[in-house]
């Protein structure tokens, strides 16, 4: 097949209402068929680097003043996310943003915004078969469901959309620990039986990496470490700060801090 | 209390007109947030739109009525197109301060076409349809104007509840940046809303004409009628704005045939103050949905 990779994002700057730069020079490049894990904690930047991606960033004033984003080849950078979406880009976003108040299989439906008029009853069969929690809430509103129903919910929406790149946002947010193990066992099913890449934004790097194939560390809006899972795993700053598996004692103290910062700048 | 029933009658079909113009204006407000003050322009236009088919083109009824309705459709698609969208992403108060223009503009131009008169159709139904029932009649105007209107609210139900673009557009008034990620035009469900709103609204004013007659003030001023009936239904509610209606129109029918003509404007205004005191989202208003 084709070796370029799907997608690649070239050194971009992103500014929010003109003034505030969020971005700072973020490269990546996501292999066809791969998950793509973008590790970091909060305030990072994340969201921003998916956001770039998948056009989201117009509606919240923000832009890509600098660097390219080519998809396939094209350069998608500050299109509109009508489409991107239509490119086969889909994005979803963080913290589950049900559609409240439309049932299970209408929020399902609207997945199907990028190939309206097409058939869509056997793409609900295949999302009930990876979902069957879902089966039996299909004609109940959104806004009743819990957190685990929803996140299959968003993600089942994204893919009746047939997306070829799918933007996950921290998918195990606030979810308990065995609804989490649930849900990264189907992304990965997802990845393997659709073929479907993914990037996936996560703060827990220890179950991100288990399925990912490379994974990039981000801070302060730049990235600062890159590699395959097997690599980051054995990581030592990796270890300390997102596997939570500190080979210096406590993690969390302010000199070790100092001390990754050090080292930080030699990456 | 043949009186009674018969003030009965006026007030139910009145509001039910009512109920149907603010349901276009709900419709507006829930996919764009945007309070739309030129809805009783729209209604205007609808009956003159119809007023001009009929009398000038002499077409026939169905046609003429059709016809307006999909003007009435190309006018709110275009006012979309022209004045709304290049105000998408700026801060509200300016896109309700433009439908504030809009309504001078549209009343201007109104009045440059037609003038101030007031028309009245020919008897356009054959008196013999009407209904009389134990003294009561109801004339064919109310029959067919509530069936109209039924059909309508069974069609945009079926449209909103099963179609695509009715789920669409549901999704957008639901969570706007969540149907962004999933590629629906946002864009053009608004143009859609704006489109489906004034041909509610156009078919109430063509009713509203045949009953009252045709006059820019009268109808445009059922625009600002709209407000206790929205605001009576709840803002965001489609069911609530045709019950809304019914009420409004009820209350103008009882005052207006009870009390003095001269309240029958004054008094839904004073219901609107007296129910935003007790329950400030409406009657109907949507219960938040919180966060599980
Ligand atoms: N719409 C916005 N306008 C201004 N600043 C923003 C906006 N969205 C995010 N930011 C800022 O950008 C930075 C990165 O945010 P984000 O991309 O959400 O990080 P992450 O997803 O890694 O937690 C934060 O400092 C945040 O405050
Ligand atoms: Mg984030």
């Amino acid at each position: 097949m084709n070796d370029k990779p799907l997608l690649q994002v070239n050194n971009i700057s992103v500014v929010y209402a003109d003034v505030i730069q969020v971005l700072k020079g973020v490269s990546l490049a996501v292999k066809r068929h791969q998950i793509v894990s973008l590790l970091g904690s909060n305030g990072a930047g994340k969201t921003t680097s998916l956001k770039a991606i998948s056009g989201l960033l117009k509606p919240e004033n923000g832009k890509v003043t600098e660097g390219t984003i080519l998809y396939n080849g094209d350069n998608i950078q500050n299109k509109a996310p009508e489409d991107i979406t239509r490119k086969g880009i889909i994005q979803v976003l963080e913290g589950r943003q049900p559609f409240k108040y439309l049932t299970i299989e209408e929020n399902l439906r609207v997945g199907t915004a990028t190939r309206w008029g097409k058939p869509y009853r056997e793409d609900l069969d295949m999302i009930y078969e990876y979902f069957p929690a879902l089966v039996p809430r299909r004609k109940s509103m959104a806004g009743y469901c819990s957190g685990g129903e929803l996140q299959m919910l968003v993600m089942g929406r994204a893919l009746m959309a047939h997306p070829d790149l799918l933007l996950l946002d921290e998918p195990s947010l606030g979810l308990a620990p065995l609804v989490v193990k649930e849900i990264f066992k189907i992304i990965k099913q997802i990845n393997e039986e659709q073929g479907t890449t993914i990037i996936l934004v996560e703060q827990n790097a220890n179950m991100a990496l288990q399925i990912a194939h490379f994974g990039y560390v981000m801070e302060n809006g730049k990235i600062v470490m890159e590699g395959e899972s097997k690599e980051l795993k054995e990581n030592p700053d990796v270890k300390d700060f997102y596997l939570g598996m500190g080979t210096r004692g406590d993690t969390n103290s302010y000199r070790d801090v100092k001390a990754y910062k050090r080292r930080k700048r030699w990456l | 209390m043949e009186f009674f029933v018969q003030i009965l009658i006026n007030g139910l079909n009145i509001g039910f007109l009512y109920g149907l113009a603010a349901m276009g204006f709900v419709m507006i407000f829930k996919s764009s947030s945007v309070l739309n003050f030129a809805h009783g322009e729209l209604l205007a236009f609808g009956a003159f739109f119809f007023l001009t088919l009929v009398s000038a083109a002499k077409l026939p009824l169905p046609v003429a009525f059709m016809g307006a309705l999909a003007l009435c459709f190309a006018l709110g698609f275009v006012v979309e197109r022209i004045f709304l969208r290049p105000l998408i992403g700026e801060p509200l108060i300016y896109v309700i301060m433009l439908t504030v223009g809009l309504a001078s503009i549209f009343k201007g131009l109104m009045l440059l076409v037609w003038g101030g008169n007031l028309y009245m159709f020919p008897p356009i139904l054959p008196a013999k349809l009407s209904i009389t029932f134990a003294g009561i009649t109801i004339p064919p105007v109310y029959l067919l104007s509530t069936s109209i209107g039924i059909l309508f609210l069974i069609f945009f139900g079926l449209f909103f509840k099963y179609s695509s673009q009715g789920i669409y557009m549901r999704s957008v008034a639901d969570n706007q940046s969540a149907a962004l990620s999933l590629g629906v035009h946002v864009r053009r469900v608004f143009a859609l809303s704006w489109a489906i709103a004034a041909l509610v609204a156009g078919m109430s004013g063509i009713v509203l004409g045949i009953i009252n007659g045709v006059n820019v003030h009268d109808l445009s001023s059922i625009g600002l009628k709209v407000f206790p009936v929205v605001i009576l239904g709840g803002l965001d509610s489609i069911g609530g704005a045709i019950l809304g209606g019914v009420i409004i129109g009820l209350l103008e029918s009882f005052t207006g045939g009870y009390l003095s003509a001269s309240l029958k404007d004054v008094v839904p205004y004073m219901a609107l103050i007296v129910i935003l005191i007790i329950r400030p989202y409406g009657l109907f208003g949507l219960v938040e949905i919180e966060r599980v």
